[in-house]
């Protein structure tokens, strides 16, 4: 991958065009909406990279916190005019990847790949209290057809837990086989891959994977949008002989609809006015944009309302590339998650509804630094199929 | 060098001059035509060759298919004739010329021919061509040339053709199914007229289509839909094969409605009239297909090629009737999505 | 110089100034082929007043200030020559819009990717002319370089379209330029009274900052269309021009050049551009377009080519990505041209030394020509991509670029938004007197010459 990006990434004309969502209607690249200065922008990350490559400016914090801030949400992707332009995101993990090599990254990220490595997850807790949330939840085993995997916010992070709480319960509710790996579960490793850390990264693959294979699963059902985007698209290049033991990876918002739509799961009336934010590893990139707004959708009462932008051009929550536990993005009314929950917020709805618990908790938090607690409210989609289920 | 076959004595036995009496576009009395058309045989001067919209049909007309059309393109040709404005010639000749790359699938004995039209890459796919779809041919190597008949160049078509044909043999193609009605045309009707031997068998796509709904035939949901069909030039050179439309409608449970200008009596996209004559012409043609279509009640107008879809899309949907091509319209019908859609407007304010 | 930082702070705030290696090599340098050249700080104000404060202490310390919108002008305008503080507007951001008046006004950062979707947002029936630079392009910068953009063919340049400035000099006075400075309304740039704004449009900023600028906006029909014209003769392009804007009817015309993709080799492709509030209006234009060039038709020597409804929404795009993506036909990532303002009737001989150079240098070339102003002239731009990887690419272009302008201004053309080495040319080749009059306001307004050093410096 290296050698890849360091031959290409000249190509950057650095017109901006990446900065933009298709409108124009506001800046849509989370860091160069935080820090207005060009250097953050992907044409200035990519510009940077290139002349550290050529020796043109020596390594410094800044400028791996300008490389590390970039929340990998693929905007510059759908937007930059150039044939490159789906390379834009792996020159990125690229040279963080030779940052990574190099010893050269910010004590943030460090201390994310040692608490991933030490504890099996970014927020350095306890590997035995992984389940602690789980509170009776069966433990997957060969002829369930679903694993549920549900990652480290989901296990850990209070937000994350009443989200892997309500997903469990309705998929209990609507008799879907399933289990969780419980204690054993490791980090699924979409973070530490976008960090550029691949020998990490390969080892959590390689680890979930033989796991996977050791119970037979052949489904996996993901909480996280992130686990979902790893496994469904890296994984196969580590530790796993698809050819041999395959399984397949949904994201529990296609579950939950097809459940829905089999009438497995009965809705009864929820009134909202709800607003929808389309995680990057579901939107941009797994082109997942209208289950979880079929879902909601289904449910009498609700009223879906869009924010300006929405599927290719949302906006990111600010918190991919593992900046939900390090935030380099974070400070004052310019971070994307408090950005984004005023838009939000514009739109009238009450509810902001999330299919990520990464967005669940950035914007948890943005809520209160806004002071719109009294007026909106963040829930994940799996929290109101829980809410809605209909008694009968 | 390729030379017409061309016999001179047919024409002069030739009571009916069907080529020029018939044609839709100029308009000539029996002995009128009688005498323009001996000129163009003599190599002379003749109204028709300035006045040729190039619609091909008189290829069709010709009872004796001694290729009146042909003729008319070489003497075009001979006399510096230029049916539409010189750059645009240029730009055709240019923009479809050979250059190296051979855009090619999985390609085996069976192939498809996608000529030089990104359409078909965007057509060819689903069950109709579940058993086809990797072993594709594209880009101006396999470009079957025809369109140079529109410009006079048949000289183009003599340098290229045998290449084209010498490079779908290399790929060890032993049967070719032509999805543009052109390339079959080409290759039955030119090629031969032309003594161009083929080293492989051409299969106009109407027959694999019918092949394969006949395969599928417990999947067909009858669509009970009107329809107009919309018949191309290209569909001139190879009238031997119109009979696949029909076949085709029957199988679906669609109905062809009875029209003016409809069979021998299509009117053409009129795209290549509006650059050759003028927005005049082409623009009464056009009107007069439509309000056809319109006057027969059609709901839908059925596209073969996507050179007429792409000149005529965006006027048929300002009439109310969803415009198709044939292959989505069996894809209709065995509960597959239309994949050509028309453009979005392109109102860029 | 740890005073000057530190300041910067106290008046920006300490998020918006950075002395840091990373945005000093970021804004020492454009996309273009001019030598870098790295500022000591960058800097973002928000406010006229925080501008003001930034110019007070860049007079105090004797260092320079660049003003800088995006730095999409490729001949390198904002890169600071002598270093000092690169001011960054896009933090600048307010608009206004006067709908009965036609015009908004806007802050030095705003950029034509806001204002546009401002306009087609809020005010539908309102639109400005919206250049082929990308989307991140300011007004203020556009209009400081004479820009053009889609309704140039009809308006004249961007900078003709402005109505009214709020300028910090370079001594820190505001100053309101046109009826602004009189009255509340933003109408008019000077007229009826001595027109104060040519003392900064087309200055990059030598002589000032534009902290807010009036900008005309014009009605935006309901449709758009775009026509393709097509000709193999360079010499009739002139008289082809002149027979369109004849018509008085054509929202823009750009007829394009290059000897790739194969359509274009050969030939000239001219868009022509028609609006209407209604099918028979548009109808009715294309009509007039073709009749207008009846002539050629009949000698074969030009036609419409139909365009595919598949191609009508990249070619209709504001801005055009197309234009953007030259940069990287070669995979390069890089290309820069020498823009001309023309003559038309000099088109045929720009064409064939754009040629000449390509072959020459063994460049990739394309040229797109612009009418300005109903047919007075044209931007004609001798376009060479190069590969950022590969210096002698680069040199090849410079060189082919640096012979452009010398043979442009040869052949009687003015070169836009010139480099240093191209004002240096233009100077050489002016008045003198108008030489030492552009020499005595730049020396009377800005007395310390702390104003983005090096541009039009009259010696």
């Amino acid at each position: 991958m290296t050698q890849d990006y360091a031959s290409q990434i000249h190509r950057c004309f650095r017109c901006g065009y990446c900065k933009f969502p298709t409108d124009y209607s506001s800046l849509n690249c989370p860091s160069f909406r935080r820090f207005r200065f060009d250097s953050y922008s992907t044409g200035g990350r990519l510009w940077l990279i290139y002349a550290w490559l050529r020796n043109e400016i020596d390594w410094s914090e800044h400028l791996a916190e300008i490389l590390y801030a970039c929340t990998t949400c693929k905007n510059c992707v759908e937007q930059c005019p150039m044939k490159f332009s789906t390379d834009i995101v792996d020159w990125i993990v690229g040279a963080r990847s030779d940052m990574v090599e190099k010893g050269r990254i910010p004590p943030q990220v460090a201390r994310f790949f040692e608490a991933v490595h030490g504890y099996g997850n970014p927020l350095k807790l306890l590997r035995s209290d992984r389940a602690a949330w789980a509170d009776g939840t069966k433990k997957y085993e060969p002829g369930d057809e679903y694993l549920f995997y549900v990652g480290c916010l989901g296990s850990y992070d209070e937000n994350g837990q009443k989200m892997a709480r309500s997903l469990a319960d309705v998929l209990s509710a609507a008799g879907v086989s399933f289990g969780i790996l419980g204690n054993e579960e490791e980090c699924c490793g979409n973070e530490v891959y976008m960090l550029g850390e691949m020998g990490l990264f390969q080892t959590l693959a390689e680890k979930n994977n033989q796991q996977f294979k050791e119970l037979s699963v052949t489904n996996i059902v993901t909480l996280s949008p992130h686990a979902y985007n790893v496994m469904k698209n890296n994984y196969h290049q580590f530790g796993a002989d698809f050819a041999e033991y395959h399984y397949t990876v949904y994201h529990y918002t296609q579950l939950l609809y097809g459940l829905i739509k089999e009438n497995k799961i009965r809705l009864s009336n929820n009134k909202a006015k709800v607003t929808y934010q389309d995680p990057c590893f579901l939107g941009r990139y797994n082109q997942i944009y209208d289950e979880p707004r079929q879902i909601l959708q289904s449910i009498p009462g609700i009223e879906l309302v869009e924010m300006e932008r929405n599927r290719e051009n949302s906006f990111c929550c600010g918190g991919g590339s593992g900046n939900f536990v390090m935030d380099l993005l974070a400070g004052g009314k310019d971070s994307p998650s408090r950005a984004r929950v005023r838009e939000a917020h514009d739109t009238g709805a009450e509810v902001l509804a999330v299919a990520c618990p990464s967005c669940l908790t950035m914007f948890t938090d943005a809520i209160k630094a806004e002071d719109l607690d009294d007026k909106l409210v963040v829930k994940g989609i799996s929290q109101i199929v829980k809410e809605s289920l209909s008694s009968k | 060098m390729l030379e017409l076959k061309f016999d001179k004595t047919k024409c002069a036995d030739c009571k009916a001059v069907s080529c020029l009496v018939k044609c839709q576009y100029m308009h000539f009395d029996r002995d009128t035509a009688r005498t323009e058309w001996q000129k163009v045989v003599n190599g002379e001067d003749s109204q028709v060759l300035h006045d040729c919209a190039t619609c091909y049909s008189c290829e069709e007309y010709c009872p004796f298919g001694n290729h009146p059309f042909y003729l008319i393109v070489e003497r075009q040709e001979e006399k510096g004739i230029l049916p539409a404005p010189r750059p645009i010639t240029t730009m055709w000749i240019n923009q479809c010329q050979p250059i190296g790359r051979f855009t090619v699938g999985k390609v085996e004995e069976k192939a498809m021919s996608f000529c030089f039209l990104p359409q078909f890459g965007i057509l060819a796919g689903g069950k109709l061509f579940e058993d086809i779809a990797w072993s594709s041919i594209f880009g101006q190597e396999f470009f079957c040339n025809a369109v140079y008949l529109h410009f006079a160049r048949m000289s183009v078509i003599r340098d290229r053709l045998p290449k084209v044909i010498e490079n779908i043999a290399k790929q060890g193609i032993k049967e070719l199914v032509c999805l543009h009605d052109e390339c079959y045309g080409t290759f039955t009707s030119l090629a031969p007229a032309y003594g161009i031997e083929l080293p492989f068998k051409p299969v106009h796509y109407y027959e694999h289509l019918y092949d394969k709904l006949k395969e599928l035939k417990d999947e067909i949901q009858p669509l009970n839909v009107k329809v107009a069909y919309f018949r191309n030039c290209s569909a001139r050179l190879i009238p031997e094969t119109d009979h696949f439309v029909d076949d085709i409608f029957g199988l679906i449970g669609v109905d062809r409605v009875q029209r003016e200008y409809d069979h021998e009596n299509a009117l053409c996209c009129a795209e290549l009239i509006r650059v050759s004559k003028g927005p005049e012409m082409a623009d009464d043609v056009q009107k007069r297909n439509l309000d056809d279509m319109l006057k027969a009640g059609a709901e839908y107008c059925v596209f073969n090629c996507p050179g007429c879809w792409d000149s005529m899309v965006e006027k048929v949907v300002k009439t109310g009737i969803k415009p198709i091509h044939m292959i989505d319209l069996c894809k209709l019908a065995i509960g597959e999505e239309q994949a050509l859609t028309p453009p979005e407007p392109a109102l860029e304010v | 110089m740890s005073d000057i930082y530190a300041t910067l702070q106290e008046i920006v705030g300490k998020d918006y100034v950075s002395n840091q290696a990373e945005e000093r090599y970021f804004y020492g340098r454009d996309p273009g082929l001019m030598p870098p050249h790295e500022p000591d700080y960058v800097v973002m104000p928000r406010t006229t007043e925080e501008v003001q404060e930034i110019i007070r202490l860049a007079n105090k310390e004797k260092v320079a200030v660049v003003p800088k919108g995006a730095g999409l002008s490729l001949t390198g305008l904002v890169i600071p020559q002598i270093g000092g503080i690169v001011m960054d507007m896009k933090r600048m951001e307010g608009i206004e819009v006067n709908e009965a008046g036609r015009y908004v006004i806007v802050e030095g950062g705003v950029t034509h990717a806001a204002l546009k979707s401002h306009l087609q947002k809020n005010y539908p029936h309102l639109r400005h002319s919206i250049p082929d630079s990308p989307p991140i392009a300011t007004i203020v910068a556009n209009a400081v370089i004479h820009g053009q953009g889609r309704l140039t063919q009809q308006r004249g340049f961007n900078s003709d379209m402005v109505s009214g400035l709020e300028v910090v000099l370079p001594t820190g006075e505001v100053c309101r330029i046109g009826s602004c400075a009189v009255s509340s309304y933003w109408f008019s740039k000077g007229p009826p009274m001595p027109d104060l704004s040519g003392l900064f449009l087309g200055w990059f900023g030598t002589t000032g900052v534009i902290t807010r600028l009036g900008m005309k906006l014009y009605p935006c029909k309901k449709m758009r269309d775009v026509m393709l014209y097509i000709t193999d003769r360079a010499e009739l392009i002139p008289d082809i021009i002149r027979k369109l804007s004849h018509t008085e009817m054509m929202e823009d015309i750009v007829v394009s050049c290059a000897p790739l993709p194969l359509r274009f080799k050969g030939v000239f492709n001219m868009l022509v551009y028609i609006t209407g509030d209604s099918e028979e209006e548009l109808e009715f234009k294309r009509k007039m377009a073709w009749d207008a060039l009846r002539e050629y038709f009949e000698s074969r020597d030009g036609g419409f080519m139909g365009v595919s409804p598949y191609m009508k929404p990249s070619l209709l795009a504001m801005p055009s990505k197309d234009t953007t993506r030259f940069a990287d036909v070669s995979k390069g990532g890089g290309f820069e041209y020498s823009g001309p303002i023309a003559p038309i009737e000099k088109y045929p001989q720009y064409v064939k030394k754009l040629e000449e150079l390509a072959s020459k240098y063994n460049l990739f070339y394309s040229s797109a020509a612009r009418v300005i102003d109903g047919g007075h002239s044209m931007m004609f731009s001798f376009s060479y991509t190069f590969n950022r990887a590969d210096p002698d690419t680069m040199n090849r272009a410079k060189t082919a670029l640096d012979e452009a302008a010398e043979f442009a201004l040869d052949e009687g053309g003015v070169i836009w938004k010139p480099n240093l080495n191209e004002q240096r040319m233009v100077m050489e080749r002016m008045d003198p007197n108008t030489l030492k009059l552009l020499g005595k306001i730049k020396q009377l307004l800005d007395p310390n010459g702390i104003m983005n050093p090096g541009n039009w410096e009259a010696k």
